[in-house]
């Protein structure tokens, strides 16, 4: 086994042992431990910033700050500082904890207080929520209050082109966009002007707004900063209905979900993985303008999560559990009863026995009385 | 097979004397009738006089107005995908400039409808709303339709009326218990209800 793949690296995730090849980050070790068992999906580190198809992106947010226990098999010395798991790359029977270090989950939840503090908190007016990464990280790892009490930075609402609409009070500065912009086009303008919380996404995104993929940018927004002006207002995320369709463009692969509400088609995405990821990115024209049933060939259902708040009040038989409780109250009360009566079909034995069993509960009920 | 302990044998023993005289139980039985005669009532009569039913009681609902009497509801949808009968339907709709003196927020209900004839006035909706808009009055029920076109209520039954606010003692249901509590240990009497959840 060791000869015919020798160059596998073992590493152990929260008690959970992966061989995986080098160069492999400790996210994607994670995932790949995820994928082969569907039940180990609460293990993955939270990405807010990494997105595994665009090139360089990883490291900014701090969401997925992993303890290592143990380097390597050769240094078993742990790493001092927690590591973004999304830029670290594994070792050689490196021991990794995530949900089963404490210091790593208080460690997350100031990183959600962080990345809260100039979040405006408009979830209820947000088109992005619902699908909105921050929303399920804050309430995966965040705390119900908040302890800021000075004043948000704010910004005006600014269209990109015709189709995007920029609100720079949500974003929360993961560069997914500008590295999208950089990938569809090769002038590099400018991607995030300023710093520290002056820090704005800038001309870089604006330049990149004619391209023909320039859409997938609220696509790969993980907040609600980047949002289509198409859908604005439209409808909310959890009363539409995905379905996959495709069609045949000259641009992109034409691979999309089409997001209905009753029989109209009210906004065109490209196609998420279970981490959120567009794999296929899709160009505007599908995207903005396609927006009948009759441009796409539909596919069928889109695969939505369980724990998709699209999910809410949906139940299939076959998804939901039993309920747990009732099922071990009843094992833990279950008594085996004693029948070793013999079968008998004879009328008048039955008589006999009645009889007789009826002389023996009188007797028992005179003994609790006298009891 | 013996199923409970309660079972007890039956007996026919003979009757005591003053089982057999027969007058004393009778005269025991009525004692009993004419106490519960000069008891007070339990029953009011109902359609006449109603009883309060407390601060929190689950009646129609209403879409709350801020004191400034813009609408709270930005259309955020939680009430819908939290009621359990699927009564409530909304259309969002953009605030143009101009209307901020109508609306709180930039998104508001353009359309918010409750199906009555769906509803089960659980208060799912009333404990989902972040925006306290949208609550079940304690002092109105949903009167009897006769027509279906009075089953669905828009928008013009259910946003308060400035002119009327409407009043409660206590918003929550925390509140109602402190509420209760105090009432109990006699700290307070008369509670001034208040417009402004």
């Amino acid at each position: 086994m060791e000869e015919t793949k020798p160059n596998l690296f073992k590493i152990t995730f929260d008690g959970i042992e992966v061989e995986v090849e080098p160069g492999t980050t400790i996210m994607q070790a994670a995932r790949k431990i995820a994928e082969a068992d569907r039940s180990h999906d609460a293990l993955v580190p939270p990405a807010m910033c990494y997105y595994e198809p665009l090139k360089g992106t990883g490291g900014k947010c701090r969401a997925c700050l992993v303890k290592v226990t143990q380097g390597s098999a050769k240094d078993t010395r742990p790493m001092p500082k927690l590591v973004p798991s999304c830029i670290t790359q594994v070792q050689d029977g490196m021991v990794v904890e995530n949900t089963t270090n404490p210091a790593v989950l208080e460690a997350r939840k100031g990183v959600v207080e962080f990345l809260l503090i100039n979040h405006p908190l408009d979830c209820p007016v947000c088109d992005q929520a619902g699908e909105c990464h921050l929303q399920d990280f804050a309430y995966e790892h965040g705390a119900a209050k908040t302890r800021y009490e000075e004043e948000r930075r704010t910004f005006d609402r600014h269209d990109l082109g015709p189709y995007i609409q920029l609100h720079m009070t949500r974003c929360i500065l993961c560069y997914r966009c500008v590295f999208t912009a950089d990938q569809i086009t090769n002038k590099r303008v400018h991607g995030v002007m300023h710093r520290g919380d002056a820090a704005e996404i800038s001309t870089y995104i604006e330049k990149a707004i004619d391209n023909d993929f320039s859409g997938n940018v609220i696509d790969v927004c993980p907040v609600g900063a980047l949002t289509d002006k198409t859908f604005r207002f439209k409808n909310r995320v959890w009363f539409t209905k995905p379905v996959d369709a495709h069609r045949d463009c000259p641009t992109c692969s034409g691979n999309v979900t089409l997001w209905y509400r009753g029989e109209e088609v009210i906004r065109v995405t490209a196609r998420k993985n279970e981490w959120g990821e567009v794999k296929e990115f899709i160009c505007n024209t599908c995207r903005f303008e396609k927006k009948n049933t009759s441009d796409w060939t539909i596919e069928g259902p889109a695969k939505v999560l369980r724990s998709s708040v699209i999910s809410a009040n949906k139940y299939r038989a076959d998804l939901v559990k039993k309920p747990d409780f009732a099922l071990k109250l009843a094992n833990s009360q279950y008594k085996p009863i004693d029948d070793s009566r013999s079968y008998t079909t004879d009328q008048d034995q039955i008589r006999q026995l009645s009889i007789e069993n009826n002389d023996k509960a009188n007797h028992r009920s005179q003994l609790a009385d006298k009891n | 097979m013996q199923l409970t302990n309660r079972s007890k044998q039956v007996s026919n023993k003979e009757m005591t004397l003053a089982e057999k005289a027969y007058l004393p139980a009778i005269a025991q039985g009525m004692a009993i009738t004419i106490k519960h005669f000069f008891k007070k009532k339990v029953t009011i009569q109902y359609p006449e006089v109603k009883r309060y039913l407390g601060p929190v009681f689950r009646g129609r609902h209403i879409l709350k107005r801020d004191e400034q009497g813009r609408e709270r509801c930005t259309a955020c949808g939680l009430c819908a995908v939290a009621c359990p009968a699927e009564a409530i339907q909304m259309v969002a709709s953009e605030r143009e400039k101009g209307e901020e003196h109508l609306y709180r927020e930039e998104k508001y209900a353009a359309v918010y409808e409750v199906n009555m004839l769906r509803c089960i006035f659980c208060g799912l909706c009333e404990e989902a709303c972040p925006k306290q808009a949208v609550y079940l009055r304690h002092d109105e029920m949903v009167p009897v339709f006769v027509e279906r076109d009075q089953v669905i209520w828009g928008k013009d039954m259910l946003v308060e009326d400035m002119n009327n606010r409407y009043k409660r003692e206590a918003w929550t249901k925390e509140e109602a218990r402190l509420l209760d509590e105090k009432k109990a240990r006699g700290e307070v009497s008369n509670v001034e209800p208040r417009a402004i959840p």
